[in-house]
């Protein structure tokens, strides 16, 4: 802390300060929200040497890369906030390949006003999510908007990470005969969010899963190296997801209700609202879909895992030239889980 | 139409116009301008965030028995 | 979930299908009304049909507060919206109805109209408190269940003297959309609806009890039977219709005892009747212009009408609508066709965009037979069965979480 004071006249007024358009102009107080927020949270020797760009040595293997924009109201809710989600979103994107994520950059658009406390926490909550992740942020962006033109914070990570092996994960993998497994609950992420929205007026103990997935893929990819597709079910819930994966592989599924675990608390927030589980969002889920010999073997590495303690075989693959995914209702009857269509809005009737 | 559900009656609030409902492990405060003499432990029907009718437990069972056939029911309004 | 759960019972829901398939008398086809949006969704998402017989039908009904809007009312919402820079309150339901000139709620708000997404009547009063410099206009829809909470709300505005809010009231009947149904006439070339009886509507009994459809037994000798919407609820009331049907019976009955009584809630019932009154006409998707099928704000209140306070609102009756011509809502409303009968169903109009209000709400039968049904039909033009490859799902891989 020494240096920094000789640097800046006064360190942030962390406390009580607020964002101005000073801090994106790349001036003096641009270095300093760096150095005093950024630095202090993900600090790591690839962002210490503060150039516009982060250079290392290519890992053996097939390289991916992905990137997620991030934008959540409101910004901090049960069970995490924008800054570990901008961390397991893309972690989770790189991931569900196979590969193990090696690095991050985090691009960030603030809001001429917003409190330096918020955005401390928030990048406090990317480091401890980075670190718990084992991955580091190694290059970064910070611009400011006027007032009125953001919305507090916005975030983009983007990631690259290293597929060792023969791994071939991919949406058009799957096949008739397949089983379909679940990494645990669904519905928990969507609800928390509404939850903690004031207008719905509800409140309930449900936390985001928020959660980075690669140790649980690691181990699963580990056990079955041949498995046919990853996913997961973020934005329009574990029905989005399914309907997705049965086009790109050119198939239908059949799922069990009975076997999708939610949450009592989920289930009775989703009564409420009028919405259906199937269609609220995850972010600590993966949905996969392996060969029918190798199911049962990777439903007890997943269990064994602690992101994967409630997994389950939710139903199988089926030959189907109209790409239905179907579901075998806990009443007995057979429904279409169709894709969602506009967003999942409350309903009255 | 009308999305409605049982939520059972856990405090009387706001000198009785309130109440905290629960169902699953949810909670939510609602409006008992539409209903009287409803205390804790009563189920309410729930609709926009208003108790639209107190449920009757005996004739609950008696639904679900008529489900199961146990024993005869009258089904007809009386 | 107490009181939710044992009436999704698969157990006992086999019960009461091999019950129904007991009694139906295989040479009779037995055509059930399930008058409300509530029941045609529990229908579909918990498969019903699947364990009814062949000879059982069941066929919408217009019990839902969305799809019978007609057009001009949401057109006249967009207006005041534009015109008047209101604010406006309206339950989410609504936002995506298509208006006219292919606009709805969610496209005005998404040019910049000030349009707020409320839950309840009280939200609705909080955003007049928090605004008072602005008109907040609450767009009430819905049958009797959903108008007792607007009273409450006029009642409570008129008490604290807030100056700044009205409610465009579109309340309706049901019983009078019942007799509206069975006195149609069918369009040229359209059949009349085959009813046999009708699965009566559940929480809207809750507020106006079940004497007011005695007159639909007496009247039009149509049985009726109160059925709540969760699917046990429905199994056994059709088994109640289909056992009046059998023994020459016609009367209403009432399976759903638990939260129905003859009478009704009197407190809801009196505030209604306090706050709001009969209009003489009110114009419903696809059963047209309907007397004293509707609601209106009463003189005493007059100041919290949005109809009274705005001018551009005062020839509401006469707004013409600009419905797609195509649309086959009005006749899937009366009974008369299935959605898929329509030829925009699937053909442009989907729950992503949506050409008639049928296929808005979760409730419709468009939107409801797109989304939980379509496979059947799909499967039946063509010959693509789908095969399960893998033999017996056991219960060891079934989660019980």
């Amino acid at each position: 802390m020494n240096s920094v004071q000789k640097r800046f006249s006064s360190s942030l007024n962390i406390r009580t300060g607020h964002i101005d358009m000073s801090h994106g102009s790349g001036g003096r107080a641009s270095a300093q929200l760096i150095e005093e927020i950024f630095l202090k949270h993900l600090d790591n020797d690839l962002l210490r040497q503060g150039n516009d760009n982060a250079s290392f040595s290519v890992e053996k293997g097939r390289m991916v890369m992905s990137t997620d924009s991030h934008v959540i109201s409101p910004l901090f809710f049960p069970g995490g906030d924008i800054g570990s989600l901008a961390v397991h979103g893309t972690v989770n994107d790189l991931a569900m390949s196979g590969a193990r994520p090696l690095y991050l950059s985090a691009g960030f658009i603030l809001e001429e006003g917003f409190p330096l406390a918020d955005l401390d926490r928030i990048v406090a909550s990317m480091g401890a999510a980075a670190r718990e992740a084992g991955i580091a942020v190694i290059t970064g962006d910070t611009k400011v908007v006027e007032k009125g033109k953001g919305d507090g914070v916005f975030i983009n990570t983007a990631g690259v990470g290293v597929i060792e092996g023969d791994l071939r994960i991919s949406g058009d993998q799957a096949r008739p005969g397949d089983k379909i497994l679940i990494s645990g609950t669904i519905g928990d992420h969507g609800v928390a969010i509404m939850a903690s929205r004031e207008n719905l007026g509800f409140e309930t103990t449900i936390e985001s899963d928020s959660a980075a997935l690669h140790t649980l893929i690691a181990a699963m990819t580990k056990a079955v190296p041949d498995i046919h597709c990853l996913r997961d079910p973020t934005r329009g819930g574990l029905a989005t997801t399914l309907n997705e994966l049965a086009q790109q592989s050119g198939v239908g599924m059949k799922i069990y209700e009975e076997a999708i675990p939610v949450r009592p608390a989920v289930k009775a927030a989703c009564e409420l609202l009028g919405l259906d589980p199937l269609y609220v969002a995850n972010e600590g889920k993966l949905v996969c879909i392996c060969p029918a010999e190798s199911a049962e073997q990777l439903l007890s590495v997943m269990r064994s895992h602690g992101y994967g303690k409630d997994a389950a075989i939710i139903g199988e693959v089926t030959e189907d030239a109209l790409h239905f995914v179907q579901m075998e209702t806990t009443f007995g009857g057979q429904r279409v889980v169709d894709w969602l269509a506009g967003e999942q809005l409350p309903r009255i009737c | 139409m009308c999305l409605a559900i049982p939520a059972e009656v856990i405090s009387i609030e706001d000198s009785g116009e309130n109440a905290v409902v629960s169902l699953g492990d949810v909670r939510k405060t609602i409006s008992l301008a539409l209903v009287s003499d409803v205390q804790p432990g009563d189920f309410v029907l729930v609709h926009v965030g208003y108790a639209l009718e107190r449920l009757d437990p005996e004739e609950a069972q008696k639904t679900l028995d008529a489900f199961a056939e146990l024993g005869q029911i009258s089904e007809i309004s009386q | 979930m107490k009181y939710i759960e044992e009436f999704r019972s698969k157990d006992l829901a086999k019960q009461i299908a091999a019950r129904i398939r007991q009694t139906v008398q295989p040479e009779r086809e037995y055509h059930f009304m399930e008058f409300c949006g509530g029941h045609t969704h529990a229908i579909f998402r918990y498969g019903v049909q699947d364990l009814m017989p062949d000879n059982v039908h069941y066929v919408h009904g217009p019990g839902c507060p969305v799809c019978v809007l007609p057009t001009s009312r949401i057109d006249l919402m967009i207006r005041l919206v534009r015109e008047e820079n209101v604010i406006l309150c309206t339950y989410a339901d609504l936002m995506r109805v298509p208006a006219s000139e292919r606009l709805s709620l969610m496209k005005v708000k998404a040019e910049g109209g000030d349009i707020r997404m409320v839950y309840s009547t009280q939200d609705a009063l909080d955003i007049a408190r928090q605004n008072p410099e602005r008109e907040v206009v609450f767009f009430a829809i819905g049958f009797e269940t959903t108008t007792p909470p607007t009273a409450v709300a006029i009642r409570q505005a008129q008490a604290e003297q807030l100056k700044n809010f009205t409610v465009f009231c579109n309340h309706v009947l049901t019983p009078s959309a019942i007799s509206g149904l069975l006195d149609s006439t069918p369009e040229p070339g359209e059949n009349p609806p085959v009813l046999d009886g009708f699965l009566g509507p559940s929480h809207v009994s809750s507020v106006i009890g079940s004497r007011p459809y005695e007159f639909v037994p007496a009247q039009y000798g149509k049985p009726v039977v109160i059925a709540g919407f969760e699917p046990l609820d429905v199994m056994q009331s059709t088994l109640m219709l289909i056992r009046q049907i059998n023994e020459g019976r016609c009367e209403v009955e009432n399976e759903y005892t638990r939260l129905v009584t003859r009478d009704g809630n009197r407190k809801a019932q009196q505030l209604v009747a306090n706050v709001l009154e009969p209009r003489d006409k009110f114009e419903w998707r696809g059963l047209g212009w309907i007397d004293n099928s509707a609601l209106k704000i009463r003189s005493a209140y007059q100041e919290y009408d949005a109809e009274k306070r705005f001018a551009c609102l005062q020839d509401a009756d006469n707004l013409i609508a600009k419905d797609n011509k195509a649309c086959e809502c009005p006749s899937v409303l009366r009974g008369s066709k299935k959605p898929q009968d329509c030829k925009l169903f699937g053909n442009g109009c989907s729950p992503e965009n949506p050409m008639g209000s049928c296929m808005v709400s979760s409730e419709g039968a468009c939107a409801a037979h797109w989304s939980y049904g379509r496979f059947r039909t799909a499967y039946a033009s063509s010959s693509d069965q789908p095969s399960t490859v893998t033999t017996e799902f056991t219960s060891a891989d079934k989660a019980t979480a």
